[in-house]
């Protein structure tokens, strides 16, 4: 059993576990049942967000049809400007890709003290930084809002209502869990790679970056995937953090619920917008994903 | 056959931070563990000094252990100032805060706020009392809709992964469909339930009322109590598939020899799955339930969404309950009160758990 | 060694602690606004017409205007309600915020007392033309009774009874309702082939706490008694909480599906002809939204108890409405004081009033602006219900919290009547008695 198996390693040896002719009827016919229920229950909303994005708003604000009686469009050219959904989804995207990219490059330095090092408080680390995945968020908001302003105040930075605030929040947001699945993956590499750099002259750092990093790809990109879908999906802290200037997504979303009206095919539209990048790259990414967990975090 | 399995997995497992230091709870000095890769050699030659290390690296300069003694707290630092400013500081000022008398009155200059001492807490734990009352049932709510959004995504997510573990004709793509879910935003997943779910015009209506007539009257999903169900339903839609794909990534790495090996034996299909697809899932177990639990039972994005301010009181999750509390009524002490609560109770839960499942694999190794 | 870490780790925490707490909130120092940046403003506006961008397209030529007459850019926020309250709380929390601030009136007296707007005493009240210039019946819902107000009148709403003229002739009715009684017996009529006679947004917790206050006053009752303590359920509120769910339960002139609507799905239902009446301010605008015609629906006063309280007058007079509306106020911290009052007086000017209200579709609460020509029969009878009929939210400091436990209780009864169970005055007077009891404390 390799310790840092590829997907393509790991299917390929599912692949020759079982000759398919070895399957038992019953397993058979189990799996078909009971899979085509799943996929049922799975594709049923999304469906419906696909079909209702097509539909004309007297249809999607009447009875429930499951074939639209006519395809239009026309949402998907409205949604544009209903809300200023470009806008929102650019905010989005800085917020995302920023707090991605320093949380993982953050995490990577953690992960590797804490899977590399002995050293005193790293088990205090660990946990403190653990539990606060206990803490519920509300009681966060607050004190967390106070904290930027007061910060703000002090440095002369404009920290509240700016996207700086919100970066700062979503990677800390998803540093616990990154730090966590990242060490056990440079746990399942082998020391010797890293050590064998040691001693020919890399530091420290040297050996991280030339050796240790190259072969945890998988590992980042688990992380990288779901800190970037953490922070595209918050809810809660980007409703009162953001201004109009730099509201997000999930914020701007509800833009298409007026006073008079609830555009239900434009919510739909855009939703599957902002939804197509997320789930794509996360679709693609999908097999590192699964490397990465298994040599992660999952043992 | 179990025993292989297990004792094949356990010892190679680096294990996660958490589990570790549950693990050996008991141990004094928790920095002369051996780094969480016991099967390699404690120090090789060039490699960085443990501080305080028993055995010097040999031939390393005094500064060189200092400096490498510094090193790893170097590394740590970006991420512990992080804690401390997001997490920490906030968590402490909420703590503080639960000993105040923070209503609308104080809020635009609260360190003026007279000290509460324990008053939030004795309303917030008095169940005689409606405030008390409303806390233990959005609590008990709480604890019924994470035990079984938990269970059921658990369930059908090591379901999917056993019977998609062989290969066959169009898997790729019912796997990448079962995963959609867990990568659609919070918002524009749970917005689209909340279509579904209409008392009117709902898909969930039109099919069990309209179509199949199972039902006298159309049922309200979104209010009253089946709102429950619906929360239940839309939750477990999101989360399954993160227990899918933890629990595939997990099946994986069970060795094919061992397969073989029982094939040889007699072992049907069946019996493989009992008793080597379950227990080589053990370890992934422990890791995925405890997340599942804590975001489960911290949810407020999925019934914010689902049914605005006020939840209807079937589906009062207490970190709606606790948003209602302190947002809405402008209450912040009691808030903060019932959020401390919460986090007393989830870390008691969590040590209890890792301490249980661990004195289980210790036994299970032995 | 251990222990010393972990104590100066928690001095850290704790020092850092007070430094987001203690010095936090609008510290102390430049309360009372200050003129360090004359040449701008912020201003936070509520959503009032069909969409947020529609608000913009409504505003930026009023504020054009201000900035061509006095060179200060005003840079506009519409915020939506869902998340207003929210971020006036975290503004007034940090002291970080607008300049001025746009608020639902009933929030005033809550926001008085957190000291987050700068109070308009008399001084600064002529600056914006005096308290005679707005109508008392606005002016009554801007904090509590002998205090400065918290904010200013900007438009004030009542609530009217919206009847569609097709189908009340259709079922041979003459002319709106008078007494509930009327609305029932006419609602019964109404109540066929899948058409209701009313619709009510039983979902939403802010119109139930409305109606529920309303209702109340026609009862006698009060859910605060004159100290500020709650009295939620008292047999008056009872009766109130009751007769408004019914609609929906006993009378059945409701439909069921009602008990979910939160997203003003009532008001569609009356333009589009699924329901024969509703009680709303100032639907107008969303009516026409939603292609009404102005001569498809016929506005009336909300219905009384009885014929005579209608008619009452001279002294005691009989309440069929609140005083609905928005204020406008100066953020205690703001960093242009003179720019922003300014700008209130513009905005509370009787020309600006004029346009703002059109476009609105709201009654002006500044007198002179209420002496023209009512702009429609809509304008005519919210006028006439704000000037004689109209009372205010009970302005006490915990009224959001009394909207939010009342309004969620009446929810659920709502919900519990849609699902068939039965509401009686006994479930009614304990779901109260719940709520009242959470007012803590």
């Amino acid at each position: 059993m390799p310790d840092t198996a590829t997907a393509h390693e790991a299917s390929a040896a599912a692949a020759r576990r079982r000759s398919p002719t070895a399957l038992p009827r019953s397993f058979v016919w189990t799996r078909r049942i009971v899979l085509t229920l799943l996929a049922v229950f799975t594709a049923t909303p999304l469906y419906v967000m696909v079909s209702s994005s097509l539909k004309p708003l007297e249809e999607v604000s009447g009875a429930f049809r499951w074939i639209p009686s006519e395809l239009t469009l026309e949402p998907y050219r409205d949604i544009w400007r209903t809300v200023p959904l470009g806008r929102y989804f650019l905010n989005s995207l800085i917020v995302s890709a920023s707090a991605t990219a320093c949380s993982v490059v953050v995490a990577v330095f953690a992960a590797y003290a804490v899977s590399r090092y002995r050293f005193r408080g790293r088990q205090v680390f660990t946990v403190t930084v653990l539990s606060t995945q206990m803490f519920p968020g509300i009681l966060f908001l607050l004190p967390l809002f106070l904290l930027f302003v007061n910060v703000g105040n002090a440095t002369g930075l404009a920290l509240y209502g700016s996207r700086g605030a919100l970066i700062l929040t979503y990677m800390t947001f998803t540093l616990p869990l990154s730090v966590w699945m990242l060490a056990g993956y440079f746990a399942s590499i082998p020391r010797d790679l890293d050590e064998a750099a040691l001693v020919d002259g890399c530091g420290p750092l040297g050996a991280l970056f030339r050796v240790l990093v190259p072969a945890a790809v998988p590992g980042i990109i688990a992380v990288t995937v779901y800190s970037f879908m953490t922070a595209w999906g918050e809810v809660l802290f980007a409703s009162v953090m953001t201004n109009d200037a730099t509201r997000t997504l999930s914020i701007g979303l509800q833009g298409y619920a007026t006073q008079t009206e609830v555009y239900w095919n434009q919510v739909m539209a855009a939703s599957l917008v902002v939804s197509v990048p997320v789930v794509a790259g996360f679709l693609l990414l999908q097999r590192y994903l699964v490397a990465g967990l298994t040599a992660g975090a999952v043992k | 056959m179990t025993r292989a399995v297990t004792a094949d997995s356990a010892p190679r497992t680096p294990a996660p931070p958490a589990g570790d230091t549950a693990r050996r709870p008991t141990r004094a000095a928790a920095d002369r563990i051996p780094a969480p890769a016991p099967e390699h050699p404690p120090a090789g030659p060039g490699r960085p000094a443990p501080p305080r290390a028993k055995r010097p690296a040999a031939g390393s300069p005094l500064r060189d252990r200092v400096r490498s003694a510094g090193l790893p707290y170097l590394l740590l630092l970006p991420a512990l100032a992080l804690e401390l400013l997001i997490h920490l500081v906030p968590m402490a000022t909420g703590i503080v805060m639960a000993f105040k008398d923070l209503t609308q009155e104080y809020i635009s200059d609260w360190s003026a706020a007279p000290w509460a001492g324990p008053d939030n807490f004795r309303v917030a734990v008095d169940f005689d009392a409606p405030v008390g009352e409303a806390l233990l049932r959005s609590f008990a709510v709480t604890c019924g809709f994470t035990v079984l959004a938990v269970g059921l995504s658990w369930l059908l997510g090591v379901t999917a992964a056993i019977l998609m573990q062989d290969a066959f004709r169009g898997r790729g793509l019912l796997r990448a469909l079962f995963l959609t879910p867990y990568a659609l935003p919070v918002y524009a997943a749970v917005i689209t339930w909340s279509f579904l779910l209409q008392h009117d015009n709902g898909l969930l209506n039109h099919v069990l009322h309209d179509q199949l007539g199972l039902t006298d009257s159309k049922p309200f999903w979104l209010v009253g109590d089946n709102s429950f169900v619906a929360l239940l339903l839309v939750a477990v839609w999101r989360t399954w598939p993160f227990a899918f794909l933890l629990l595939t990534a997990a099946l994986q790495n069970v060795s094919a020899d061992l397969y073989e090996a029982s094939a040889l034996d007699g072992a049907g299909m069946w019996r493989q799955i009992r008793h080597i697809t379950l227990p080589a899932l053990r370890p992934v177990n422990q890791v995925l339930v405890l997340v599942l639990f804590l975001w489960t039972f911290n949810d407020f994005n999925v019934p914010f969404v689902l049914f605005g301010k006020s939840a209807p009181q079937s589906a009062d999750l207490v970190s709606l309950h606790i948003y209602q509390s302190s947002f809405v009524t402008w209450d912040f002490g009691a808030g903060a009160a019932m959020s401390v609560l919460l986090l007393l109770f989830l870390l008691l839960v969590t040590a209890g758990y890792l301490l249980l499942t661990n004195r289980g694999r210790g036994a299970a190794d032995a | 060694m251990r222990r010393f870490r972990t104590a100066a780790a928690a001095a850290l925490v704790t020092a850092l602690t007070a430094a987001a707490s203690g010095c936090g909130g609008g510290s102390a120092t430049n309360s009372g606004g200050s003129n360090d940046k004359p040449g701008e403003l912020t201003y936070w506006a509520t959503n009032q017409g069909s969409s947020i961008e529609a608000d913009k397209k409504v505003l930026a030529p009023e504020l054009k205007k201000f900035e061509k007459r006095t060179g200060i850019k005003v840079k506009l926020e519409v915020v939506p309600w869902s998340n207003l309250l929210d971020r006036i709380l975290a503004a007034a929390s940090s002291g970080q915020g607008p300049d001025v601030l746009n608020i639902g009136n009933t929030w005033s007296s809550s926001l008085q007392k957190s000291k987050a707007l700068l109070p308009f005493d008399d001084a600064r009240l002529a600056e914006v033309g005096g308290a005679d210039r707005f109508s008392k019946a606005a002016l009554a819902a801007t904090g509590a009774e002998g205090k400065p107000p918290a904010a200013v009148p900007l438009y004030s709403l009542t609530y009217a009874l919206y009847w569609n003229k097709k189908m009340f002739r259709q079922a041979g009715i003459d002319g709106p309702p008078v007494t509930w009684d009327e609305l029932v017996a006419d609602g019964k009529k109404l109540t066929r082939d899948g058409h209701h006679g009313l619709a009510v947004e039983g979902g939403n917790p802010v119109e139930n706490a409305h109606h529920a206050f309303v209702f109340g006053k026609q009862h006698g009752a009060d859910f605060f008694d004159r100290s500020g303590r709650p009295t939620f359920d008292e047999p008056g509120n009872v009766k109130a909480v009751k007769q408004y769910v019914d609609f929906l339960a006993a009378d059945g002139i409701a439909a069921k599906g009602n008990a979910e609507y939160a997203q003003n799905q009532s008001v569609k239902d009356f333009a589009t002809g699924k329901a024969g009446m509703l009680l709303w301010q100032a639907a107008r605008t969303s009516l026409l939204a939603h292609g009404m015609k102005p001569d498809e629906w016929g506005i009336a006063p909300v219905p009384f108890q009885s014929r005579q309280d209608a008619t009452a007058s001279g002294g005691k007079t009989e309440v069929d409405s609140m005083v609905a509306g928005i204020n406008i106020g100066v953020f205690q911290h703001t960093d242009n004081l003179d720019g922003a009052m300014k700008f209130v007086s513009f905005m509370t000017s009787t020309k600006e009033q004029r346009i703002l209200t059109d476009a609105y579709g709201s009654v002006s609460p500044v007198l002179e602006a209420q002496q023209a020509k009512p702009r429609d029969k809509d304008e005519a009878v919210l006028r006439s219900v704000l000037s004689s009929s109209a009372a205010p939210l009970p302005q006490v400091p915990d009224e959001s919290k009394f909207e939010t436990l009342v309004g969620t209780a009446v929810k659920r009864l709502f919900a519990d009547a849609a699902a068939g169970r039965a509401v009686t005055e006994k479930t009614v007077r304990e779901a109260l008695t719940k709520a009242q009891q959470q007012m803590g404390k």
